[in-house]
């Protein structure tokens, strides 16, 4: 039995970890190391970390820290922000990384996630959505989100985004349904089914988590494969073992 | 104890080097015949495509070195499945010290392939590898194609019916899922390999 991935998500900028609500007024939380060993030891399943400004500056992710975190995780993680190339990729793979996440860049130039995928196989590659509902009820995909003055909405549905990405290569899809993020009022349950039902290879519910019952609805009712957040784990409002004895108890499979 | 990994191109190499680190034990990377040949233990790492792999040990003059080792080997994910006969990722002929054939997990309805996450072992034989391990331990894995179950199959897990996780054919051993990412029962499974 598969079990369903409790994922961590540490925003980083400058060499620290941040956090902002709906993308915006980041705080330092704390250091990149030190909050990865944190986890790890608290039973995350995985950890994901974004170079959140490197998008909006064209550069790509720093690879000191990534390498420091992988010579004292030992539980898989991904690195997200700027890939915008083969040897980049190669480079944060190298550093340590077990995948890579493109979003922006991917967005610029799909066929980047054919590259990575012909280079390093679909289980590295990860695409990231941001996606948001527009005024005519469709959801749309945003571009360069870490940075408010630059996001871009484009006309590129979400839907249509998701299909093209995992024929190009995605061998999983993280959206982040921008729309409930850091409001703490659960995930978009509603986009999420409509995702997964359009999805085959594994999907990660972003955005929204306040409680543990709203894991539990991402896992029972959008049947995401992991559910990632971020300040409620930052702040200690959710405990991850605690997370997951309440999960068990609701009869979702996760890794004790 | 030396203990070396072989360069075949794969991006996991530095993660399973840190793991060994953690451990006690600075592997050497290496793609020298003499220095592998000479080694106590002898890793093979790999995340990719079964066909690039196997190029790229033909390149490096390895497939006959490998075959012929006698200290004993670990194949970790590709690495694992290079261990076998033949592979049908691109339809590849691989080193053939294990008498089975990859295959491509099957479509069914609801089941996501990659095959991506943790996952339960369960123990077949019993083996000094698996030393420690228990059927309610988890493994990190991250695969589109899987060794069927059979006589060489140390474990198995499920993922739309049952496939080998871990194996052993003589000197040869291998491990589907990512020991360096599988945390206190990946470490475990490493320190048993270097204690064989």
């Amino acid at each position: 039995m598969l079990s369903r991935r409790i994922i961590p998500c540490l925003d980083v900028r400058d060499g620290k970890v941040v956090k902002g609500v709906r993308f915006r007024d980041h705080v330092v939380m704390g250091e990149i190391v030190d909050l990865a060993l944190r986890y790890r030891d608290e039973g995350a399943d995985e950890l994901v970390f974004y170079d959140i400004t490197a998008s909006p500056e064209g550069r790509t992710v720093d690879r000191g820290w990534v390498e420091r975190v992988a010579r004292v995780i030992d539980i898989p993680f991904c690195v997200a922000g700027g890939i915008r190339s083969v040897d980049e990729a190669r480079a944060v793979l190298h550093a340590g990384a077990d995948k890579i996440s493109v979003n922006s860049p991917a967005l610029e130039r799909p066929a980047l996630i054919d590259e990575l995928a012909g280079a390093f196989g679909v289980q590295c590659v990860v695409v990231g959505v941001d996606s948001l509902r527009d005024s005519d009820g469709e959801w749309r995909v945003r571009q360069y989100t870490g940075d408010p003055s630059r996001t871009q909405a484009l006309p590129r549905r979400t839907l249509d985004w998701v299909v093209e990405a995992q024929k190009r290569g995605a061998g999983e899809i993280v959206l982040n349904c921008m729309g409930s993020d850091g409001v703490r009022q659960g995930y978009d349950l509603d986009q999420l089914a409509v995702v997964r039902a359009i999805c085959q290879v594994p999907l990660i519910a972003s955005g929204g988590a306040g409680a543990a019952e709203h894991f539990r609805d991402a896992f029972t009712e959008a049947d995401v494969d992991g559910a990632l957040a971020a300040s409620v784990f930052h702040s200690g409002a959710i405990a991850i073992p605690d997370l997951k004895q309440s999960l068990a108890g609701w009869g979702v499979a996760v890794r004790i | 104890m030396s203990v070396v990994l072989v360069d075949a191109g794969g991006t996991n190499i530095g993660s399973v080097r840190y793991a060994l680190q953690r451990l006690g034990v600075d592997a050497a990377l290496t793609s020298d015949a003499s220095a592998i040949r000479a080694a106590d233990k002898v890793i093979l790492p790999g995340v990719g495509a079964a066909g690039p792999g196997m190029a790229r040990l033909r390149e490096l003059g390895l497939v006959d070195l490998i075959r012929s080792l006698t200290q004993p080997v670990l194949g970790v994910c590709l690495g694992m499945q290079l261990l076998c006969e033949r592979s049908e990722e691109g339809d590849t002929p691989c080193l053939g010290v294990v008498p089975a054939t990859v295959r491509r997990f099957d479509e069914q309805p609801g089941l996501r392939v990659p095959h991506m996450g943790w996952n339960r072992l369960r123990p077949r034989r019993a083996h000094p590898l698996l030393a420690g391990v228990g059927e309610d331990d988890w493994a990190y894995f991250v695969h589109s194609y899987a060794v069927p179950t059979g006589d060489y199959a140390l474990a198995t897990t499920d993922y739309g019916g049952e496939f080998a996780c871990v194996i052993q054919r003589g000197n040869f051993h291998g491990m589907q899922f990512h020991p360096e990412r599988s945390a206190q029962v990946g470490a475990r499974l490493l320190k048993n390999f270097l204690e064989l």
